[in-house]
């Protein structure tokens, strides 16, 4: 582990986990435990789900912590970041949905509410360090914190953690990023953590397992529409357009000869949903993009055009770009070859080897 | 690091001479009170010294003792039985807004079954109003409860003039005196109580045991079924062994009630001079000498419940909000809501309750750490 605090032992350093009843964040207690840090486990309770049999997936997930964290022998506690989380993450992703947008809630769930309300409440609590279940890492050199993709490429988090700033990362140890998943199972199985079988969780943590147009359709009216090709041929209805995303082939509805039809655009003035058939649609290719709200991780603003890779969703490869600084703060981004479905909303990350450089949100998408 | 107790409100450690008291019903007289043989007969005869020793200490006979698995069992048999063996009387039901969620969900329960719930209020002390209770009563008005002494800021309501106002009407009288048992003097003839529920671990006595006082005569429909224990009230064996605990620890708790009540009341001014010597801001909820003793509430206005709640924790000093909440829920207390109807002092307050083992050094050290977090978190702000 690469925190060290010039002469503190690791038992007088306080480290407090963000523990969601998984088993990484399981996992990530257990190993800083061991290496012998003082380890409080933290459970937060962002959204309230409670069904009418009295069923709150919270509370079933607070106990795994309690089970885990007395396992432990650590102490657990719970705490509450509803108002904050419908006000600072919650409240983003509807009014991105009205704007056309697709959202990414984890970044700024991060940003505002794992790595701010919660760092502050372990600041309170006099904690050095706060620690997560994320699969980056951090390395510290010359006073400055670097984010670094985790080991396992296939799991690698630093893409929903592109918006966090020197002062959050100085505070923030990642264990998980040096090993596997699979070997975090094994841990997790090895010291029989009462969570080293349950299932990862999947999707936006506030709808889980539910239908995601039911709940978006709980909180936005839904205007249906028309669907039309680029020539302004009627195929069908939409059932609102915050329910598509671009490059989306599944739930059109439109069958017959040729190609499958895709998602290729959206007209907000007119209520229509472009689509196209043919995965590769010439229409789904952009070769540039203006970012928004950039966050630049070493805390200095690029002046210079400069080279390095970039990606536009997550678990997605990365792609060469070129990233010019605008006099505004906002970046152009030119990809080295036109890239299919880039997605305004979505986060741009930006890379330079290992290093995740920081990154914006995707406004605007360049086609030529 | 030292851990120091102050939270025997929610429980509190298990007396010696309890536990020895207990012993031999666990190991030698482990018989079912209901059978016909010896082992029977050594088991029934600790169930019927400890009915006669409780019934006497608030002054009610023998049979009039039903043994319950604790403070909620009694208060749901007293709220619900008698509301429901009593409602062609009437549907009307009238209790506090203060109540111990115990008292609170099963009148939300009855008012679910169709009977109309009048929720008196309280002043800034959290004192009902007789005047108010003399408004709402009617006809209809089949029961009246309202708690003997608060688990959250230790208020001690006019029992006996409710009793007195309630002698000629037809509603029941019943009072949660879980709290309040053993440490305050309760006479029920004298208080006019109809029913009463206690419990045995507030004062030292195991868990999961209690008693409600239900006078001759009251009507009352259990809530479970099955033998014929505690005059067909409360089906299920008796919990021989807890009983015979709770008896003893009430009877330990009356011995020294003078002296616990001073030493408490002392603990409680020498906390409160330690925050005014240091200037750490605070509002006293309840009364500083009137309360029950044993339970002393503060807010800590603009201070987050939940960071000072952790971080005396982390500190070794175990206190609570008042009552027990549930994963990172965020209410305020309804206690403290009644009494001020300001979020900013009801979510901010820290209950702490002595008994057993505690002493002055501890109080101290307590009341210092409480100013180290204090000082530490107004700073952060």
């Amino acid at each position: 582990m690469s925190a060290h605090i010039s002469g503190k032992d690791k038992n007088d350093i306080r480290v407090v986990v963000g523990m969601s009843g998984g088993v990484d964040s399981s996992v990530t207690a257990k190993i800083l435990k061991d290496e012998g840090y003082e380890v409080i486990g933290i459970f937060m309770k962002n959204w309230d789900d409670t069904d009418d049999s009295g069923f709150c997936t919270a509370t079933e997930d607070y106990n795994d912590v309690i089970r885990v964290c007395n396992q432990l022998d650590i102490p657990y506690y719970a705490v509450n970041f509803e108002k904050e989380y419908w006000d600072k993450v919650f409240t983003y992703f509807l009014e991105e949905y009205k704007a056309g947008r697709t959202p990414n809630p984890d970044v700024m769930c991060n940003k505002e509410i794992k790595f701010k309300a919660f760092l502050d409440h372990a600041m309170s609590l006099g904690a050095d360090y706060v620690a997560t279940g994320h699969y980056a890492q951090v390395r510290r050199t010359n006073n400055k914190v670097e984010l670094l993709r985790g080991i396992d490429q296939n799991k690698d988090q630093t893409y929903f953690l592109n918006a966090l700033s020197q002062e959050q990362l100085q505070h923030v140890m990642f264990p998980l990023g040096e090993i596997e998943k699979p070997r975090v199972r094994e841990i997790a199985h090895e010291a029989e953590l009462a969570t080293a079988s349950k299932k990862d969780s999947t999707g936006i943590c506030f709808i889980g397992e539910r239908n995601f147009k039911e709940f978006l359709s709980e909180f936005l009216p839904a205007k249906p529409g028309e669907m039309q090709t680029l020539d302004g041929i009627v195929k069908g209805k939409h059932d609102g357009l915050m329910y598509y995303t671009l490059g989306q082939r599944q739930g059109l509805g439109i069958g017959g000869a040729g190609e499958p039809w895709f998602v290729v655009g959206k007209d907000l003035d007119t209520n229509v949903l472009l689509v196209g058939q043919g995965f590769h649609h010439p229409a789904l290719y952009s070769n540039g993009l203006v970012a928004e709200g950039l966050n630049w991780i070493s805390g200095e603003t690029p002046v210079e055009s400069f080279q390095c890779t970039a990606k536009f969703r997550y678990r997605q490869h990365d792609h060469g770009v070129t990233v010019e600084p605008l006099p505004d703060g906002s970046v152009k981004v030119w990809f080295d070859e036109p890239e299919r479905a880039v997605t305004p909303g979505q986060s741009v990350v930006f890379y330079n080897e290992e290093v995740c450089l920081g990154g914006g949100t995707i406004d605007v998408v360049i086609k030529d | 690091m030292e851990s120091i107790y102050l939270d025997h409100a929610a429980t509190s450690p298990v007396h010696p001479e309890v536990l020895k008291a207990m012993q031999p019903y666990n190991e030698t007289f482990f018989g079912n009170p209901s059978s016909i043989h010896r082992f029977g007969r050594d088991a029934r005869r600790g169930l019927d010294q400890s009915r006669e020793y409780i019934a006497q200490i608030i002054n009610a006979s023998f049979e009039e003792i039903i043994f319950t698995s604790g403070g909620t069992e009694a208060d749901n048999l007293a709220v619900i039985g008698s509301a429901n063996a009593n409602k062609h009387n009437g549907k009307h039901v009238i209790t506090t807004k203060i109540e111990h969620h115990g008292v609170l969900h099963a009148f939300q329960y009855l008012e679910k079954q169709g009977f109309r719930v009048t929720y008196l209020d309280v002043n800034e002390q959290g004192v009902v109003s007789l005047d108010q209770l003399h408004s709402v009563i009617c006809d209809e008005t089949i029961l009246v409860s309202i708690m003997f002494g608060n688990n959250e800021v230790g208020t001690i309501q006019p029992i006996q003039e409710i009793g007195n106002l309630l002698s000629e009407h037809q509603a029941i009288f019943h009072t949660d005196a879980v709290q309040a048992v053993g440490m305050e003097p309760i006479d029920v003839k004298v208080q006019g109580i109809d029913l009463l529920a206690a419990s045995g671990h507030k004062l030292n006595g195991p868990n999961g045991i209690g008693f409600l006082y239900a006078k001759k005569g009251v009507k009352l429909s259990p809530l479970l079924f099955g033998g014929e224990q505690e005059r067909k009230r409360r089906a299920g064996t008796e919990n021989v062994p807890a009983i015979v605990g709770m008896k003893k620890a009430l009877e330990l708790t009356v011995k020294e009630r003078e002296q616990r009540k001073e030493q408490y009341n002392h603990f409680k001014k020498r906390m409160l001079d330690i925050f005014n010597e240091a200037h750490i801001p605070y509002h006293l909820n309840g009364s500083e000498n009137e309360g029950l003793a044993h339970i002393l509430n503060v807010s800590f206005p603009g201070l987050n419940i939940e960071s000072i709640l952790m971080n005396l924790d982390l500190e070794g000093v175990a206190v609570s909000s008042g009552s027990a909440c549930t994963a990172g829920s965020i209410n305020p207390s309804h206690v403290l809501m009644a009494m001020y109807d300001d979020e900013s002092l009801s979510h901010s307050a820290v209950r702490f309750s002595f008994g057993y083992g505690n002493d002055h050094e501890q109080v101290d050290k307590a009341a210092y750490l409480v100013i180290k977090v204090m000082k530490r978190l107004m700073k952060l702000k």
